[in-house]
């Protein structure tokens, strides 16, 4: 299926992995907030994970984002709870900057998932043991590719295929090219007019 | 389902269509903006050549990066300067009015709508913010977008969202001396666990509930999120009514007021709405709750012992294991006693006046701590002037304490007020993430703020009800 003339469908998304283990990874750690002192997304791509990444003296410290192995990665494994704490869209624009398509993790929090979303990009979920059986496998094989259908719901990576599990709603808005809502909102002026009229605060 | 709660019948009543993926389209009845989060959607709708639709629904102010000491433009920040001009032409262009601080109305976005009675029961309330929760408390519904909805909504003033499971928290009893709002969220979120609430709005019911006034309600909503709950609600009532006909709002319309009041008793839950699921506390149990760790779900009693990671459930012990490192505590020690190096009273959570007037209770007669640097930043100008006329400010300001203008500030860091090097911080803001309030290396113990007075005077984190208040400020 394809999605309408300017908002691509994404029923796939395949590339190799990049591991980011720990449970409640906030997006104060995904972006600081002083690098939110911008008016456009532009360029947060570097500032992704800034304070894991880098030590006072911006020297690079070990994290999976500095690994050369990983440096093409395009799918992100996270282990619980993902992205909570601020609402900030600046983490998913950073990461999807620095290279990120889509995500594979335990759980998201629900407005970062919700960002991903109308970014077009899938958060997709397993348990914690088989995200942590690809984390493992990624370590491995950095180029190894992983391959996420998001209408079947299964991630292939190596030999193996796994269920995951893909929110209904954002599986159907992502399949059918439908993640952008603005157009299709607007489409329906009349509807909004009347529902906005039937308050008796408007 | 849920059948019959404030929650499904504002939602039905904002309910526009059901759209091809399956989400709703949802009127929205009140959108705040502020300057981090809205420059891009703006941009984004330029791009595609939109306009604001409703841009009388629509209203703006500054807050996160505003300085709260010298406020004359331009800003000393050229990168604040920037998104504050960016928002003043947006707003200009769009016509939106904004509460900017030549107003006298400006302030944190979650003090304010209800401070001028733009929050209202029975309203579906966005932002591109995640503590929108806040104006839960008056029975809205109201819960944080980022800024690709907040386009969505500028262009067409709805929202496509999915309906969510409703969870009733029911804190019944009375709360003990000493013991506040804050410390109820606090313990919800300690129980139910950071991600919790994903998946469920929060419903607050109870006795102990029902007895706070609205900015105890507010600091509760204001910490849904942080439990996982996009958003948070206590059902409207005579606290809540009295509140509304206070503001601005319905001082000007007066007779929208009681033509108003029926909807909102309309849209209370009903007796017998069903829940998709209950959680009881008894209040009575509870004492002040201090964070020990890095997310506001690490806390604990003030007098009981900090947990051992290995006591804690499989998936917490690692991040209990970095956070106490990074928060040098032992397990088994309580946090009352632990050494702290700045009083921070402010943010959305715990910033308006009844706060402010607790916390100067305490502070009376009495001076911050030689090692404490302490500031005060209230919500918003207007709990600003209010605290001066009422000599709280010289309480402050006598004990120490540096009074400053409204904002963030020190909650988030993004102005000039932050931690620096390994400072700890008792802060009566929502979040102790790591590098929060502005020091990678800082340590926030998040409390209620009277707790964050009575630290600041001993210079460590102390049980409040230890202290002796004045009752004359
Ligand atoms: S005070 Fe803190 S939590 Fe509240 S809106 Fe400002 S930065 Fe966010």
């Amino acid at each position: 299926m394809s999605g309408t003339e300017d908002i691509p469908a994404v029923d796939y998304v395949s590339g190799s992995g990049v591991p980011i283990r720990g449970n409640d990874i906030d997006t104060d750690q995904v972006i600081p907030a002083r690098f939110m002192k911008v008016v456009t997304f532009d360029g947060l791509g570097e500032f992704a994970f800034f304070d894991q990444r880098f030590d006072d003296e911006d020297n690079e410290k070990d994290h999976p984002m500095n690994e050369e192995r990983f440096q093409d990665a395009n799918v992100m494994v996270v282990n619980n709870n993902f992205g909570c704490g601020s609402s900030r869209e600046h983490a998913p624009q950073a990461l999807m900057r620095w290279g990120i398509d889509a995500f594979i993790g335990e759980s998201f929090a629900e407005i970062f998932a919700g960002n991903c979303l109308a970014l077009g990009m899938p958060t997709v979920t397993a348990d914690h043991e088989t995200i942590a059986e690809l984390q493992d496998w990624i370590d491995e094989h950095p180029d190894g590719e992983i391959d996420i259908d998001v209408e079947a719901e299964t991630v292939t990576y190596g030999d193996t295929t796994i269920d995951v599990e893909v929110d209904d709603g954002q599986r159907k808005a992502l399949v059918d090219g439908i993640w952008d809502t603005t157009a299709l909102m607007k489409s329906n002026e009349q509807a909004i007019q009347e529902t906005a009229d039937a308050l008796p605060y408007v | 389902m849920s059948r019959g709660t404030l929650y499904d019948k504002v939602w039905d009543h904002h309910k526009v269509t059901t759209l091809p993926n399956g989400q709703d389209q949802l009127f929205v009845g009140l959108h705040l903006i502020h300057e981090v989060t809205s420059p891009q959607a703006f941009g984004m709708l330029q791009e595609r050549d939109m306009e604001v639709a409703r841009p009388d629904l629509t209203h703006a102010t500054v807050d996160h990066i505003v300085p709260t000491s010298d406020q004359s433009r331009p800003y000393g920040d050229d990168a604040a300067e920037e998104m504050m001009a960016e928002l003043e032409e947006n707003a200009r262009e769009a016509g939106i009015q904004f509460s900017d601080p030549t107003t006298g109305d400006q302030g944190i976005v979650h003090v304010i709508g209800p401070e001028q009675g733009l929050t209202q029961p029975g309203k579906t309330i966005v932002c591109g913010d995640s503590h929108t929760s806040t104006h839960g408390a008056f029975g809205a519904l109201a819960f944080g977008i980022g800024t690709s909805q907040i386009r969505d909504v500028l262009a067409t003033q709805t929202i496509a969202m999915e309906k969510q499971d409703v969870r009733k928290i029911e804190v019944n009893g009375e709360l003990g001396d000493g013991v506040e709002a804050k410390d109820v969220i606090l313990e919800i979120i300690r129980r139910l666990g950071t991600e919790g609430g994903v998946g469920y709005v929060y419903e607050y019911a109870g006795e102990a509930i029902e007895d706070l006034d609205m900015e105890g309600r507010m600091s509760i909503c204001n910490m849904s999120i942080e439990g996982g709950a996009r958003a948070g609600y206590v059902n409207p009532d005579e606290t809540t009514f009295e509140w509304l006909e206070q503001t601005d709002y319905f001082q000007e319309n007066p007779e929208e007021f009681e033509e108003l009041k029926p909807y909102w008793e309309s849209i209370q839950s009903d007796d017998d709405a069903e829940y998709d699921d209950v959680v009881t506390i008894d209040a009575a149990e509870l004492e002040p709750v201090v964070t020990w760790g890095t997310t506001p779900g690490q806390g604990v009693g003030v007098t009981e012992p900090i947990p051992a990671p290995e006591d804690l459930a499989d998936d917490k012990q690692e991040t209990a294991r970095r956070a106490q490192e990074h928060m040098r505590v032992e397990p088994g020690d309580t946090m009352e006693g632990y050494d702290i190096d700045v009083a921070f009273l402010g943010s959305c959570t715990n910033a308006r006046l009844p706060d402010l007037r607790r916390a100067a209770r305490i502070v009376k007669g009495r001076e911050v701590h030689e090692d404490v640097r302490a500031m005060v930043v209230p919500g918003s100008q207007r709990v600003q002037r209010a605290a001066e006329e009422e000599g709280l400010a010289d309480v402050f300001r006598e004990a120490g304490f540096d009074w400053r203008n409204a904002g963030c500030s020190m909650c988030l860091g993004m102005n000039e007020d932050q931690l620096e090097g390994d400072e700890a911080c008792a802060s009566s803001s929502n979040r102790n993430f790591v590098g929060r309030q502005g020091s990678k290396d800082g340590r926030t113990v998040l409390m209620n703020p009277r707790m964050v007075a009575a630290a600041a005077i001993n210079g460590e984190v102390t049980d409040v009800r230890d202290v002796k208040e004045v009752t004359e400020v």
